[in-house]
């Protein structure tokens, strides 16, 4: 059936006006929620991966409980689901999706990009992820082992990516802002730009 | 309780076929063998959830399958990691 925005625009007033009539919640509630999704940004989930790459005792933490090691860093989880972290290693590679629907860590990666929604990216992810992969230019060795992690239920995942080689030395904020979301979902590997002057290590 | 490394298979129900429901196990792995890798914790059912109606607490399990056993063509090389509730699984 075709619907028009006024359409949506009118069910959301209705809904919203019911919610607080049958005081489930306020208004208040759900300006404050739009205002928590709203600030969050894949930098925040950068942040993470930055300061899990330099602090042993932060890593140890993120990949046991995400939702704390977000906490540590003031990132906002309440009434947010438990959020799991996926290790990359050299012998290890994760790809998250969601072939339900569109289930993302949003706390700390804001609104999930439009393909990460698609029914291509969602059927893909499973059916031929490394085909997937390579069109991000993401090609595994064959002694990768790849495990698409389909995030179907109450728990949302994020990849911790390994640490790009050539930033020994560099700081956090530096590292932080080498990291993208495609980086955190598993589409592709933090790289460092070209024409930064290589370091010797 | 379920333990790492317990072989299951998930049951061959297709519940959307009697009528209204909330499912969160996908269809392509109905009928799949994996193996139980963690238990995460217990949530409601969201089946129950789903509809406003009292919702059980069930166990929530990381599951794992070979993605080479699911399409009947030997593809691709992966594994597939899938958190289902424990009604939808049984021990083989």
């Amino acid at each position: 059936m075709e619907t028009t925005l006024v359409d949506h625009d009118r069910l959301l007033s209705a809904l919203r006006a019911l919610l607080t009539a049958k005081g489930i919640t306020t208004p208040a509630e759900i300006a404050e929620r739009i205002r928590i999704t709203d600030t969050a940004t894949p930098a925040r989930g950068a942040a993470m991966v930055a300061k899990a790459w330099i602090d042993p005792e932060f890593r140890t933490l993120m990949l046991t409980d995400g939702a704390r090691a977000a906490e540590s860093l003031g990132i906002p989880m309440r009434g947010m689901p438990p959020l799991g972290v996926l290790e990359n290693t050299p012998k290890q590679h994760h790809l998250v999706v969601c072939t339900l629907c569109s289930c993302y860590p949003r706390a700390v990666l804001g609104y999930p990009p439009f393909w990460f929604k698609s029914n291509s990216y969602r059927s893909r992810a499973v059916r031929d992820p490394r085909g997937l992969l390579a069109e991000w230019g993401t090609v595994l060795g064959d002694d990768v082992s790849l495990r698409v992690v389909d995030s179907t239920a109450d728990y949302r995942w994020m990849v911790l990516p390994m640490r790009p080689s050539g930033t020994r030395g560099w700081s956090e904020s530096a590292l932080a802002a080498l990291v993208r979301e495609g980086d955190m979902i598993g589409v592709t590997t933090p790289q460092i730009p070209s024409g930064t002057p290589a370091r010797t290590e | 309780m379920m333990k790492a490394g317990q072989r299951v298979l998930v049951r061959n129900d297709w519940p959307e076929t009697r009528g209204p429901c909330h499912i969160r196990t996908p269809h392509y792995l109905r009928g799949a063998t994996g193996t139980v890798l963690r238990h995460l914790g217990d949530f409601p059912n969201p089946e129950d959830l789903a509809f406003g109606r009292h919702a059980k607490h069930l166990a929530l399990y990381h599951v794992s399958f070979d993605a080479s056993s699911l399409w009947g063509d030997r593809k691709p090389q992966a594994e597939i990691l899938v958190e289902l509730y424990e009604s939808w699984l049984e021990p083989v």
